[in-house]
């Protein structure tokens, strides 16, 4: 009989690893807490750094999983793990040879840093926002007109000991970098101006966009953390920050602020991993049992890790990562069963 | 040989002389509050002070320099600060910089 493996979350990675088990003659079985696959990429627009449409990536895989026949149940949350299966919220247990835990991360809440008054402002949105807008087919500031001064500000709930997430999210500065693109090319004549404390710019690709952000688009780049944001009476947003690099404070007017939020640890990560004995490392994150060959095994025999439930990762780095998960899996349930 | 005159002074020369500063007091401080360590230099302190608005003065740049043991003018343009506390709520290393005010100026004072 095909050994059976729970996948916990039906994003990319979940998906990834749910094929790969699949074509190895495993049963995989997928719980995704909402009532669609495809988790956080299903919100994006055109994905860094090639610009390529994420339903371009996403659909054929959500196709592939529809086509194995690929059992799934949605709108179940998992709340318990256990290297022989799952619990799920509904108490009901689905048993397992093995479990992934592929549940992603949560997006940091904006409303948490008060200072730059998302919720508060109207034309204050995150990159999130900003992708939902794309994806609608139409950027436009809270009135309907067109903004003519855009800025991005980088690390918005990552690198910030005052909402206790220390980490850096890593992808958010080359989503800010390919956002000011989009927003050049939407709107050519505005100006565009990222404020950063360090530029990251980690994968192949990314660099260059950065140096094409520069030179083709002109977007500005000032080193300088925004400090603080005021609505002005006309409905425009009047930032603080300091230009560090000339060494004097800056003041500028925007008709929009774009936060480029973080990635963060899911809530519901300690509960999880208490459930298993697993560890949750202090960025909020599952801890792996090591960061070189044991990076999707968990201090657990039988239960592994894919994708951003580890780190904050790219879209890319997950789904390769979903590939080494279901050759970890196979080649455990491989040993399990053989050496009987 | 007779000594000409190009017109050149000899200037102090602008680099940060870290072989002969004297970091003593630098390592001091350090050594007090070590969280200073920890500053990546984002400038929220510097664009939320209240006195860097209306002075020269530049907290970032002035905590900088005593670390590198650049001592010149450091007491004297910590004077400016209103020790309103307002850098310290921004800090996203979580720094005490009200606390580090008082604590370069103490020894500082002392010079
Ligand atoms: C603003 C932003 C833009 C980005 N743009 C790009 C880009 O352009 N290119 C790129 O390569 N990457 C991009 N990324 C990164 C990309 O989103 C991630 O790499 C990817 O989403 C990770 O996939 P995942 O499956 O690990 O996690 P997720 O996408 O978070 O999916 C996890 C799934 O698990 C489910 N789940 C969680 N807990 C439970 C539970 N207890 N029970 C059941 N189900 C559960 C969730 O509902 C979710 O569907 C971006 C990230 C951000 C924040
Ligand atoms: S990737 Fe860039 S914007 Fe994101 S947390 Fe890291 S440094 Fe900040
Ligand atoms: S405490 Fe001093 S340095 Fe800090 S913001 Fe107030 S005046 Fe500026
Ligand atoms: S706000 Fe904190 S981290 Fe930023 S420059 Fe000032 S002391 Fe350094």
């Amino acid at each position: 009989m095909a050994k059976r493996v729970v996948i916990v979350g039906g994003g990319p990675a979940g998906m990834q690893t749910a094929l790969e088990l699949k074509a190895r003659g495993i049963e995989p079985i997928i719980v995704e807490r909402d009532v669609e696959l495809g988790g956080k990429v299903r919100d994006w627009h055109k994905l860094f750094p090639s610009f390529t449409p994420a339903s371009d990536v996403l659909d054929p895989i959500i196709r592939g999983v529809k086509s194995a026949k690929i059992r799934c149940f949605l709108g179940q949350e998992v709340r318990a793990i256990a290297p022989d299966g799952v619990t799920l919220r509904s108490e009901e247990r689905i048993h397992a040879d093995a479990v992934v835990v592929a549940t992603g991360f949560t997006l940091f809440d904006a409303h948490r840093k008060q200072e730059y008054g998302y919720g508060l402002y109207s034309n204050v949105i995150t990159s999130v926002d900003l992708e939902r807008m794309m994806n609608n087919g139409r950027v436009t500031l809270a009135d309907g007109s067109e903004p003519r001064r855009i800025a991005i500000l980088h690390c918005v709930g990552s690198r910030d000991e005052k909402v206790c997430q220390r980490h850096c999210s890593k992808v958010c500065c080359i989503t800010g970098v390919k956002q000011a693109i989009e927003l050049k090319q939407m709107f050519p004549t505005a100006d565009v101006f990222n404020f950063y404390m360090d530029i990251r710019m980690f994968g192949a690709g990314y660099e260059e966009l950065y140096r094409e952000a520069q030179q083709r688009y002109n977007v500005h780049f000032v080193r300088g953390r925004i400090s603080e944001a005021a609505q002005t009476i006309n409905d425009r947003i009047q930032i603080k920050a300091e230009d560090t690099l000339t060494g004097r404070p800056l003041r500028m007017t925007v008709d929009m602020l774009v936060l480029l939020v973080g990635m963060n640890g899911n809530r519901d990560n300690e509960s999880l991993a208490a459930s298993a004995s697993l560890n949750i490392a202090p960025n909020g994150f599952f801890e792996p049992k090591d960061s070189f060959r044991g990076a999707v095994c968990s201090q657990r025999e039988g239960i592994f890790f894919a994708g951003a439930a580890t780190a904050p990762k790219s879209l890319a780095d997950t789904l390769a990562e979903a590939s080494m998960t279901a050759s970890t899996v196979a080649e455990y349930l491989n040993h399990k069963y053989n050496t009987r | 040989m007779r000594n000409i005159n190009f017109g050149y002074g000899i200037s102090r020369p602008r680099a940060i002389d870290i072989d002969n500063n004297d970091l003593r007091k630098s390592n001091a401080i350090i050594a007090e509050m070590p969280e200073l360590q920890a500053c990546i230099g984002c400038g929220s302190c510097t664009a939320s002070c209240t006195a860097g608005n209306l002075t020269e003065f530049n907290f970032r740049r002035l905590h900088t320099a005593v670390r590198r043991g650049e001592y010149k003018g450091a007491y004297e343009d910590i004077n400016k600060c209103m020790l309103c506390g307002k850098c310290r709520l921004v800090c996203p290393r979580g720094i005490n910089t009200r606390a580090l005010i008082m604590l370069i100026k103490r020894k500082l004072g002392d010079f």
